[in-house]
Parts: C-alpha cells; structure tokens; sequence
C-alpha cells in the first residue's frame, strides 16, 4: 500500500486480473500450508485497507485445505508509520487481533503491494507492542521492487519489474468492485 | 479541524465524527498489554495548569505519554505565576524551550483563545477548560460515552447521535461543560435540553441551539441520557438557590426520579460529584450511571485529540480522509 | 502681536469665510480679509469648529504616569481638536482635595497646550461614604465645579442626595457614573447573547439605568442638576428622555466608542474591547445616535482612559478597562453622526463645544467664532480616510479599539487663544 496514493494515468494496464489473482492465492496457501507444516499454529494478519481483504480470501483457502479454522485479523500500522510528520495525520484503520492472540503463534502479515518495505517495518514495530510471535513471514499479491529496507516476502503472489515512474494498483471486489492489477504510469501533481 | 482545539463550537460535524472514530481506535490500545503508541516520539506537550484540576491533568497526562509524547507539567501553584507573572511571559518561557502543544486549564474566560490567537506563541494550544467558557475535551468524552451507550461502540462509528434526546441538569451559567456539550451535541444532531432554576441559566441563553426548561421531573421521560452537572455548595450564599435541601428536591436525581427515565436511559457525571445535594449515592453508583467509564474515555478522547492535531506536519482536515479507502 | 488668517474654511459647516485671529482673540470673520502682516493658514474645504471641549478625560497624573501625563495628555488633546479637558479625579492620590486639583490645574496652564479644568471627587478616596471638601475645592485656584467619583458609583443614595443639595450653593454638578455595585459585582462585559456564549460575567443593561432613574429623581427632589455619565443603554436613553420631558435638570454624554462598537468584538477575547461602562448591542447603538441628534443626549465625551500595554496584552479578566479617545473622538463621530446625516457640523459644534462647556461652567471655552470671542478653534480636513496608527498617537498609551480601522476627517490646526497648538496635524 506504500505510496498508493499516487494518481493513475488513464492509459493504467492489467497486469493480474481476476482469476489471476484467485489464482495465486490458492498457490500462497498451499505454500503456507508447506511451509508452516500444515499451518496449525497460523494466524493471518491483514495490513488495512486490501490487505485484510487478502488475508480473509487467504484464510478461506487455507481453512478449505486444513478442513480447520484459522484465526484472521488486521493489523493497522497509520501510529507507527516513520512519515507520520511529511502528511497530514490518517485516519486510523481498525487493528483487530484475534482472540487467542499472536504469543507462540506463526504470524503471516498480507498486503497487496512490497515497494519500499516501509510498511512492513512498521507492522513489525506494532507487533512488538501486541505480543511475541514464534516468527513472523510476509505474503504479498505484487511485489514491485524498490525496497529500501531490508525486507523480503515469504510468499509472493506475482513479480512485477517496475519503475519508479509506474504505479501499482491494486483493486479487490471488496472495496473497489472488481479485482485487478493496474500498471500505470506515474499522473504528475495537479 | 483547526490548528488549535479552543472550543466545541469550532469543530463541525465530520470533524467530531473523526474524533470519536479515532478514539474508538485509541480505545483498543488500552486493552494491549503494552498501552503506549510511538506517535508523538520527540514531541514536547505541557500541561499548563493555572487551575487545580488532578483529573483533568492525569487524563491528559495519560494521554500524551501513551503517544510516546514528552511531557512537562506546569502548575501554576508556588510557580513565579502567582508571583504576578503573566500569561503572556509564562507562554513565552514555554515556547523557548521548544514545546509543540500547550494543553491550558485556566481560571479566566478566554485565556485559552488569547494564548492561540495573540501571536504569542507558535505551539498548537489545547483547552482544557478556561474559565465559564468551554471544555472541549469534556464534551467531546461525553459525546462518545454517549455514542457507545446509546449506538453502540462498533455501530457507532462514523456516526452522529442524531435525534437522541439529552438533558443537561445543574448549574448551566457557571458552566464551561454545559456550554462545550450544547455546541457539540447540537453539532452531532442530538436535541438538548437544559434544566435549571432561572437563576443558574445565563441571560441570553435563548440564542443557544437547545431548550430550556426548569422542570427535571417533565423532561426525564423524554431523556436517553441525562447529565448531571456540579453545583457548588457557595452558589447557596449567593442567593442562586435557598438551601440545598431545596435544590435536591426539585433538581437533584435520585432512584425515584431515574426510574422515570426510558429503561435504557443514563445518567452522567462530568465529576467530581457532589453526592446527596445533585445526584444520590444510589443513582451515582447504579449501572446506569457512566462517570466511571466517562473517566476511561477521557484518555482516549485526548489521545485522539493529541494525534489528530500533532500527529502528522499539519492538523487532520477532513478532505485528506479519501486517501487509503 | 501675532497674526494668523484662516482662509476659506466652512465656519461649522457653512460657507467659506475668512478668520482672522489678533492676539489670542477671533478679531474678523468674514470673505476677503486682509491677510497683511498675517500668517496664512489655506484652509479651503476644510471645516472650522470652537475648539473641542472634554468633559470627562483621565490623564491620570499624578500616580499613574506610566500610562498618561498631563503633558502627554493634553498634547493628545490638541491633537485631536480639544482646547480645554476636564480631568478625572481617579489619580493616586485621589482628586479629592484642593491640593491635587491645583496641582492638576497648574500642569496644564504651564504645559500650554489644553486648558485642564480638573475634576473633583464627591466622596474622599472616592470610597462613596465621606463627602469630599467640594467646596474648597471649587474655591481653590482650579476652581472645580464639576464633582464626579468616575471608576465608581456614588452609589449610597442618601451621599448622593447630599452631593447634589451641597454642590447648588455654588453651581457645581454631580457627574455620575451610573452602575450599581452588587449587579456588577465580577462583571466583564455586557449581559447578553454574547456573554452568556462566551462565559464572561454579565454587566446588566439594568445595572446603569436603575442609577440613572434614582438620580435623576432625586435631583428633581432637591432641585439640582445631575450629569450623566458615558450613558451606553438604550434604556438610558429612555430615562433621561422621559426625565427631561418632566423638566428635571439633567444632562447626559456618550463615548464615541459606545456610538460605534458592540460587544460582538468581544468575542475576540482582545481586552482592547474592554471597558467601563461595556461595550453593548447594536440596538444600544441605534438609540445612542438617535439620542445623541434629538438632543436626548447632550454631550459626546471620550472617557479618555490610557492604559499601558501590559495591562491590556493579557487575558480578558486580568485586563484594565478603558479606551483611549481624545485622538479619534472626532472622527467617530464624523463616521457615526455627521457622514450617516444625523447631525451637521455646527450640531457637532453644540454637543463637542458649546453644551459641555456650559455643563463644565469652563469660561472662555465654548463660544461662538465670531469676533470678540477667544480664539479656541479646531480646522478639520473632513474629506480625508484612513486607517488609525497608534504609533502616531501623541498619547503616552496606544490602548484604541480602532487599530487600523479606516475612519474619515482628521484634525489638522487646533489653535488655543490664538497660539496654534497643532499645526498640519503636528503638534507644536
């Protein structure tokens, strides 16, 4: 979600398009579900707003596969963001944490887009403030490159070469009506 | 919103709303088991009180260390203030060490406006109460205990308590709670109605956006939340009322009286509490009765007022809320 | 001996005529004067009023010199178009012996630039329970016939009665300052809309105007004459219209500021709106004015009231009340009576000039341009706008509500028994 906010021009092209992204959620999951040694310990923790779209639409799949409930929240980053003085301040998204809590547990943070991982390093400061995770892995739907920090997802739905010029969009049923993946380039300031 | 927080009556309706929906937020940390937020790091808050008021000044002192804010305590008492140093030389002293926030509680109507509009000082200023004027913070706490009660925490969000019906008894002319509650409420869409003896209603009330009425026992029916403000036992002397047996019996609140409000009515205090002269011990210590809670919320009410006016390089305004939906 | 022809200017308002002044007396009005041997004042389109005559000013010597002197003061004076001030008792100490007065008195002679005719208090340290010496003091040098306790109320009706009875024997007025006591207890502005709004303590209309119905009935009860002062309610006005419809000898001012400001500035919390009595509603307003054409209203007075900057650069309640006046007096009243057409310039005259001096008893003052008359005169450039900069105020104090305000006419000559004391709006 870094830096969405950049305009789309109208020449904006799909790159994933619904069964697309169906897709490859499904092959995240069954990573998951590898990886994690059948995903008993795993909670999905979506960063607002599309990631936590993505983690329901994940957790689906998984509980489909482990025939088991898995526990789903979100977790919104807005107080521990590192340019909280560059804009005007957010409005604050919800951080829901499920029940049993995160303590011992296999965190799988979900968001759409990995740019400059700055998300991901305030995610990982809010965790510290809510619990202690056996470990924590990252699932992205697009990973765009550019990262400034040295963050890397486990699971990635789709690689994408950009440049700094492109934007990414990502548009989810939920919150948009329809699910794509724009490319665009880069709408100067008004 | 504006730089400053000076009184209810500058916020409007979606503003209002945001603090409410922030606060729920701010709610949530209280529950975490480690309570504090990195929000404000490197950030100066004072609490500039020429008034004695712990629990004001608790709540926001809570408030600004769970945003990780650094916190000064300025209390006017023993201060070179009440060796006749004035305001202006006070804020200015503040402002030379670098303070980004002044949260000021003062005795005189007005203070609170002139520290933030006499080019005194750069800080973003933070009424905590001046005088008989306003107490926004209190109002806006009180909005959301309302909110939560009477639409519910979740429900509530995003939402105004348009059409609830609030009643404000007590001392309304020497009141900065009664004030601040009428322009918030009225702003939220809630319809109030004062209840008072005529002489605790300040000449000129009539241009207020509310009733007035001087009859507790025809307006409780009619009430969801009805709100009990302090009177102080020197009113007495000053020929406001005869004796405080007579205030009790035609304002104060007791169980009688509460048991004819609508079943899932409440009764607020804004505290502290004067127990047997406006509200029994058994109406305040009843379910129904929020003051508690109303403490609660005051934490996280300042806490949201304190991010949304130093949380980013300039106050929320409502038009950059599109961003991330 | 000194010469000045004043050529062209509209004689309180009229057609052009020629002025010529002859050792401190007006010695020829009329067209086509010889200006030989003469200084030449051109003074065409401009209008030429008897000087302006003060009837309630604080200079606030001795005691107060930080905020005003009588030298700062009566400079202030001249530069508003005033040639004689009537000076509050309210010093430190009180006004309220023949000592203070005199020194008071002589100040102004020897400072030359405005005759000071002191005030005297009514009641010793103005405390409203002794009555002071009132008549050693109108016996002394000052020769005090206007008595006034002004910052207080004489409010023991019974003192008030005595005052009024006492001052007859030499034809003093009691000049007051109409509030009562208990209704104002803690109050800082108007009782209204406003204040109810911004939690300040309320000043009640009803405050001002029960004083004024009990002094003036208690002059027509003893036969005296009572001066009201700075009257600021509409319900005033209708006291002393219906007092004088009876025939009791009563007269009545206004403050410029209470003929054009209402405590809707108050909301800005800027204590430069604070003051005594408050600033009041619109309506107050509309009724002042009216008051002030039809007569109802004798007398425009500024309440000249200086105040340093500390004791107005603080919050509200801490602040001092009281408004600057005498540099903008004129002004104002060009604004709010002369360009809205309520009065002409030679009303203007009666209600600046002539009627406060007969109030004052002040010889000399007041009196027709004409020849023979002394030569106190005031030459107003009416046709100038703009904004009002107290950092040009002769005044030691800068406490006017009007900072930056346009206001129309400025004061460019005032002549004090023929020496000019202002000279192209310059002090000399």
């Amino acid at each position: 979600m870094d830096r969405q906010q950049d305009t789309q021009g109208p020449d904006a092209r799909p790159v994933l398009e619904g069964p697309d992204i169906a897709r490859v959620l499904t092959r995240i999951a069954h990573e998951i579900v590898e990886r994690a040694k059948g995903a008993d310990d795993v909670v999905l923790l979506g960063i607002p707003t599309r990631g936590v779209f993505l983690a329901r639409r994940l957790a689906v799949k998984l509980e489909e596969i482990t025939e088991r409930a898995i526990p789903v929240g979100s977790l919104d980053i807005t107080m521990y963001r590192d340019d909280l003085r560059m804009h005007p301040p957010r409005a604050l998204a919800r951080t829901e944490i499920p029940g049993d809590g995160i303590d011992g547990r296999l965190v799988v943070l979900v968001d759409d887009v990995l740019f400059s991982g700055r998300t991901i390093r305030a995610a990982l400061d809010a965790l510290n403030d809510i619990g202690r995770p056996r470990a924590v892995q990252l699932a992205v739907l697009v990973d765009r490159g550019h990262r400034e920090l040295p963050i890397r997802a486990d699971y990635v739905g789709k690689n994408l070469p950009t440049s700094l010029r492109e934007t990414v969009k990502v548009l989810l049923a939920e919150e948009d009506g329809r699910d794509t993946v724009l490319l665009g380039a880069k709408q100067t300031a008004q | 919103m504006q730089r400053h927080l000076i009184s209810a009556a500058d916020l409007s309706r979606d503003d209002a709303v945001l603090i409410l929906d922030t606060a729920e937020e701010m709610a949530r940390v209280a529950d975490r088991p480690i309570k504090k937020l990195p929000t404000l790091r490197g950030r100066t808050v004072v609490n500039l009180f020429f008034e004695d008021s712990t629990r004001t000044r608790i709540s926001f002192e809570a408030a600004e260390k769970r945003l990780s804010a650094d916190v000064i305590n300025f209390s006017a008492k023993g201060s070179s203030v009440s060796k006749g140093e004035s305001l202006k030389d006070t804020a200015q002293t503040l402002e030379a060490m670098g303070v980004d926030a002044v949260v000021i509680r003062h005795g005189a109507s007005g203070a609170p406006y002139r520290l933030a509009n006499s080019g005194w000082i750069d800080a973003a200023v933070i009424n905590a109460g001046d005088g008989t004027h306003q107490h926004p913070t209190q109002a806006l706490l009180d909005a959301f205990t309302m909110r939560r009660r009477l639409v519910g925490r979740d429900a509530g969000l995003g939402r105004d308590l348009a059409g609830r019906r609030i009643t404000l008894v007590g001392d309304v002319l020497h009141s900065r709670v009664a004030r601040s509650n009428v322009d918030l409420l009225h702003t939220l869409g809630a319809e109030v109605t004062l209840v008072a003896p005529p002489t605790l209603v300040p000449v000129g009330v009539g241009s207020w956006p509310c009733e007035i009425s001087y009859d507790l026992d025809s307006v409780l029916p009619k009430s969801d939340a009805v709100m009990m403000l302090r009177v102080q036992r020197e009113r007495m002397n000053a020929a406001f009322f005869p004796t405080e047996r007579e205030y009790s019996r035609r304002y104060g609140l007791d169980a009688d009286r509460m048991a004819r409000m609508p079943g899932d009515a409440i009764v607020m205090h804004p505290g502290p509490m004067v127990r047997g002269m406006e509200i029994t011990a058994e109406v305040a210590d009843s379910e129904r009765c929020t003051a508690v809670e109303q403490v609660a919320n005051g934490v996280s009410i300042r806490m949201a007022v304190l991010y949304l006016l130093l949380g980013g390089n300039e106050p929320a305004v409502t038009h950059t809320r599109t961003e991330e939906k | 001996m000194s010469k000045t022809l004043i050529r062209g200017a509209q004689v309180l308002g009229g057609e052009p005529q020629d002025v010529l002044i002859e050792d401190g007396t007006v010695a020829q009005v009329g067209t086509g004067l010889s200006a030989e041997g003469a200084e030449v004042v051109e003074a065409a389109g401009k209008v030429l009023l008897p000087g302006l005559v003060d009837l309630h000013t604080h200079l606030r010597e001795p005691g107060r010199e930080d905020s005003e002197t009588v030298l700062t003061g009566t400079r202030a004076a001249a530069s508003g178009g005033y040639t004689a001030v009537f000076a509050m008792a309210n010093t430190f100490p009180v006004a309220d012996t023949a000592g203070v007065v005199e020194q008071v008195y002589r100040l102004g002679q020897e400072h030359g630039y405005c005759d000071v005719q002191p005030v005297g208090a009514v009641t010793v340290g103005l405390e409203g329970r002794k009555l002071a010496e009132l008549g050693a003091m109108h016996e002394s040098a000052a020769g005090v016939t206007v008595f006034s306790d002004d910052g207080k109320c004489v409010d023991d009706a019974v003192i008030m009665r005595r005052a009024l009875e006492y001052v007859k024997a030499f034809g003093g007025v009691v000049a007051q300052h109409a509030q009562e006591p208990r209704l104002t207890e803690g109050a800082q502005m108007n009782e209204g809309v406003v204040s109810a709004e911004l939690g300040l303590g309320g000043w009640p209309a009803v405050a001002e105007e029960s004083v004024i119905a009990r002094d003036v009935l208690l002059a027509e009860h003893v036969g005296s004459r009572v001066h009201i002062c700075h009257l600021s309610t509409a319900g005033s006005v209708e006291i002393v219209r219906w007092a004088k419809s009876r025939g009791i000898d009563v007269t009545a001012e206004v403050t410029p500021h209470h003929l054009l400001l209402t405590d809707e500035l108050v909301r800005t919390y800027d204590p430069v709106y604070k003051v005594n009595p408050p600033l009041r509603t619109e309506r107050d307003v509309r009724a002042l004015r009216e008051a002030l054409a039809d007569g109802t209203i004798d007398i425009v007075a500024t309440d000249h009231a200086p105040h340093p900057h500390e004791d107005k650069d603080c919050e509200w309640a801490a602040a001092a009340m009281g408004m600057v006046g005498l540099e903008t007096a004129l002004s104002v009243v060009q604004e709010t009576m002369v360009d809205t057409g309520l009065l002409t310039w030679a009303q203007v005259a009666e209600r600046m000039s002539f009627k406060p001096a007969e109030i004052g008893r002040a010889s000399g003052h007041g009196r027709p341009v004409s020849a023979g008359e002394p030569a106190n005169l005031t030459l107003v450039d009416t046709a100038y706008r703009g904004p009002v900069d107290p950092a040009g105020f002769a005044s030691r104090s800068r406490n006017t509500p009007y900072r930056g305000r346009a206001l129309p006419g400025r004061v460019t000559h005032t002549w004090l028994r023929g020496k000019a004391t202002l000279v192209d709006g310059k002090l000399t």
